[in-house]
């Protein structure tokens, strides 16, 4: 994986830069000492590290457009960064750039149930912001696994999912209004309390931008009543495509459960091995769960189950307490947990149409047995969002290398038959090169004309989304633009 | 009149505008017509693009050409007992369009038009997955595809729609679908002052009840208020639903249940076509939104009018004396407002759409010339 050559000439000024900053944050919030700057070299797709330049914390939104100023008067690169969970590499930094993190804009601003939102600071994670209202019995909808740890600011970015979306939506769906900062230092707002937009929906096309068209420090979400009661069943199958077709069968009968899971053979044993969950030796196995008062529950599980039976399951498990709820759940929650256990691993988040279930399952096998490296499989199949993991061994020379090439090939599947590259990691440095698997040139370049407008010189997280081909021009442009203004600041020194 | 049928088509007619700096009229059903600024401009009809690409059931998923008539749609997606969930409105009437103009889906697209499940499924933004579209430059692009959850690149999906035909045409949209529900009754209050009903209705959608509609209408036909509360879904699940939200309500009043899935339906329906306001001939239409707790002091600003409630008080239908500047009287109040009917006149004097923040509208102003360079698409309806 290739990043962009650092420019010599902004490192050459980094203590002046670095001067810059202390006037407007205190010391402590302005990181540049190589042994601190180490902690933000990666994110949680740690195969690709480099230290920053420098990394700020700044405390309030009017510090993040200091800092933003600077920077852009400086012709500095900034990777925003939330918790540093970004499976895609979201805010992997370059050796000149400054990493701004919003670890420290943790706070709520307001909750107003009248009206159902909740408005909070970008920092706080996503499961803080559920424990902000939990004893009022309102929850936040989106659930990334990783929810104990990132931040709503990342989820933003990477427009984030969750188990439980088929029901409830992803980010974009849940996110009502933004205080954003853009790269020039201009603070603006965007939505609010209300629904909807004036004019162009600016907030759809913030979400789920990576961090490259402003950074985002205030965000008004949409908060939920939690329902009366939740219960999972777990359904195993003989084979991956009867379980794919009953997927789509409890879906087209008009049930609409708040989550369908699936895990293929290799991901259950690895499962059972590390969660001792009680699961069935099977070829595939469902949890599908549906929510409500305990009649509803009872209604929706004995359709779903009238509609397993009809495939002929190898087991059939209803939970009947909490206790055993919890469980099915568990294997499933620890599944990233148990396969690093047992090995190294990348996970993929191509997205499917359901229909083509069975038939990408069969052909990642065959994939797998190409390139001599086993792919488990665990997914949300409600909505064909894939995740297959690649077992490798990082510490056999070339085997990363392997990996990473079955997985480009598994994601251009996954566009073949009918998806997408990703689903809820984003794109980052990760799918970047992939790209135009997908997209068009024509396709890429419409998007990129959306960072002109906002971003023009390319300075906040550049190298991510666009293939480096596709954003060279626009990126280098700006490099030449530093090179001159640091020419010319020599001059008139 | 230019009618392409099919794509290319429509990038052609595109492109030789472009060469020619001259000004194209998008437009569908015309059953929005009258919504936003009038533009001069060679009309184009995409009512030539016609026809379901792809529908899976079973993946709730429906990819469909632009200028397809909802009708059409509507009964396709019925045969297999599923459903736009954003309810698309028809607003043909209330436009003075004349009840028989055809809404095509692109139509509903570009103008985001939402019903009152707006509230609970989400907006046509939310519901959109993909869009085929060309540009002002005659490129023919696409966004999105035809799955569910997709953060591949910029969602310019949500972007596109609501942009009134301004970035691009639309040629292709894609759809995530609902199971339509197999039950639907409404739980209705009457006599509440807007005070109270949109306290009626923050508890309802503040309940653990899955409220699908919460409308308040101040006077309806017998002269007295009606406050509707919309529960949908499997039948016994909804008749649970429907008994424990009467006695969360009892104190607002004396609850009432209606089960009759054809009156609940039609009486939705109606409520998402703003049809309490649809007599209010010669004077001006708003569309107002705010949160819903502000709707009553929306309501109270804008002595006279004849206003009515959807989405739990937030927004507010408003029929106002022809030429009233309803933005200056709602000055404090966070949201906005859409001058949805007027005439020419008053269109231009008071501006259809909200104003956007100064910071903002040059932003949008840049984007409308990386999308449309030659300014041909639609010129001026957006203001």
């Amino acid at each position: 994986m290739e990043m962009p050559v650092p420019s010599g000439q902004i490192i050459a000024r980094k203590s002046a830069i670095l001067d810059r900053f202390l006037k407007v944050l205190p010391a402590e919030a302005v990181i540049s000492e190589p042994a601190e700057t180490r902690v933000y070299e990666c994110d949680a797709l740690s195969a690709y590290r480099c230290p920053p330049m420098a990394a700020v914390l700044p405390s309030s939104t009017e510090e993040v457009a200091a800092i933003l100023r600077i920077c852009h008067e400086e012709g500095v690169p900034v990777v925003p960064r939330g918790s540093g969970t970004s499976l895609a590499g979201g805010a992997l930094p370059t050796a000149d750039a400054v990493i701004l993190g919003v670890s420290k804009l943790a706070d709520v601003l307001e909750t107003d149930y009248d009206n159902r939102y909740i408005r909070v600071q970008t920092g706080r994670t996503n499961l803080s912001v559920t424990g902000a209202v939990e004893q009022d019995d309102f929850f936040y909808a989106p659930d990334p696994s990783s929810q104990l740890a990132c931040a709503i600011a990342g989820n933003i970015a990477m427009n984030s999912g969750g188990a439980h979306c088929l029901k409830y939506g992803v980010t974009t769906n849940n996110l009502l209004g933004v205080t954003m900062v853009t790269m020039a230092g201009e603070i603006i707002e965007l939505g609010g309390a209300h629904l909807d937009a004036p004019g162009y929906d600016w907030l759809g096309v913030i979400c789920g931008s990576e961090g490259q068209l402003g950074v985002v420090t205030e965000a008004t979400l949409r908060i939920l009543r939690k329902p009366e009661g939740a219960r999972p069943v777990l359904i195993g199958y003989d084979s991956n495509e009867t379980a794919g077709a009953c997927v789509a069968d409890i879906i087209r009968a008009g049930v609409l459960p708040v989550a369908i899971e699936f895990m293929d053979r290799p991901c259950i044993e690895a499962c059972e091995a590390f969660a001792h969950a009680g699961y069935p030796q099977v070829e595939a196995l469902l949890i599908v769960e549906v929510e409500g008062s305990e009649a509803e529950i009872q209604e929706q599980l004995s359709r779903i189950i009238e509609i397993a039976n009809k495939h002929q399951p190898a087991e059939l498990r209803e939970s009947s307490s909490e206790e055993e709820s919890a469980l099915i759940w568990k294997g499933r929650k620890s599944a990233f947990g148990a396969m690093g256990q047992i090995s190294d691993y990348i996970c993929l988040d191509g997205t499917i149409p359901v229909s083509a279930l069975p038939e990408t399952l069969r052909r990642i096998g065959e994939l797998s047995n190409q390139y001599g490296l086993k792919v488990a499989n665990v997914f949300h199949a409600g909505d064909g969002n894939m995740h297959p993991l690649i077992l490798f061994d990082a510490n056999k020379p070339g085997d990363l290398e392997i990996c990473e090439a079955l997985g480009a090939e598994i994601l251009k599947l996954c566009v073949e038959v009918g998806g997408c590259l990703s689903g809820e990691h984003g794109v980052g440095v990760e799918k970047r090169d992939l790209m135009t698997a997908q997209y068009t040139d024509d396709d890429l370049d419409i998007q990129m004309q959306v960072k002109d407008v906002l971003d023009p010189q390319w300075l906040l997280n550049p190298a991510k989304v666009f293939p480096l081909a596709s954003s060279a021009s626009r990126r280098e442009a700006t490099t030449r633009d530093t090179a001159a203004r640091s020419d010319s600041a020599s001059a008139a020194a | 009149m230019y009618e392409p049928r099919d794509e290319d088509a429509v990038a052609s007619v595109i492109r030789d505008a472009a060469n020619a700096s001259k000004s194209l009229s998008i437009q569908g059903g015309a059953s929005r017509r009258g919504l936003g600024h009038d533009v001069a401009g060679a009309p184009v009809s995409l009512t030539g693009l016609s026809g379901i690409t792809l529908y899976e059931p079973g993946a709730l998923t429906l990819v469909v050409r632009a200028g397809t008539p909802l009708k059409e749609i509507k009964a396709a997606l019925a045969e297999e007992g599923q459903m736009l969930p954003f309810e698309p409105p028809c607003w043909a009437a209330i436009l003075g369009n004349g009840a028989h103009a055809e809404s095509t889906i692109g139509g509903v697209v570009a103008t985001n038009a939402s019903g009152p499940r707006r509230i609970h499924s989400g907006a046509c933004r939310d519901s959109l997955i993909g869009v085929r579209f060309v540009d002002g430059a005659g490129r023919i692009l696409k966004n999105g595809g035809r799955v569910m959850k997709n953060v591949t690149g910029y969602d310019l999906v949500k972007l596109m729609c609501g942009t009134h035909g301004t970035l691009g045409v639309l040629t292709e949209v894609s759809f995530k679908l609902l199971p339509k529900p197999e039950s639907q009754a409404t739980v209705s209050l009457t006599g509440l002052d807007n005070q109270q009903a949109v306290a009626a209705m923050s508890a309802a959608l503040g309940s653990p009840y899955n409220v699908s509609g919460a409308a308040h209408v101040p006077s309806a036909s017998d002269g007295q208020s009606r406050t509707c509360l919309r529960l949908e879904g499997l039948a016994q699940s909804v008749s649970y639903r429907a008994a424990e939200l009467m006695r969360q309500l009892d104190p607002f009043g004396s609850p009432q249940l209606d089960t009759d899935v054809d009156a609940v339906s039609r009486e939705w329906q109606s409520m998402g076509a703003a049809d309490a306001l649809a007599t209010e001939s010669g004077r001006d239409i708003w569309r107002i939104s705010v949160k819903p707790t502000d709707g009553p002091r929306v309501a109270a600003a804008l002595e006279g009018a004849t206003v009515f409630f959807d989405w739990g008080g937030g927004l507010v239908w408003a029929a106002v004396d022809a030429g009233t500047d309803v933005r200056s009287r709602l000055a404090g109040i966070d949201g906005h407002a859409t001058l949805f009917k007027a005439d020419t006149d008053n269109r231009q004097r008071l501006g259809v759409f909200h104003p956007e923040d100064p910071a903002i509208a040059r932003y949008s102003q840049r984007l409308k010339q990386e999308f449309d360079p030659s300014n041909i698409l639609n010129r001026g309806r957006m203001g």
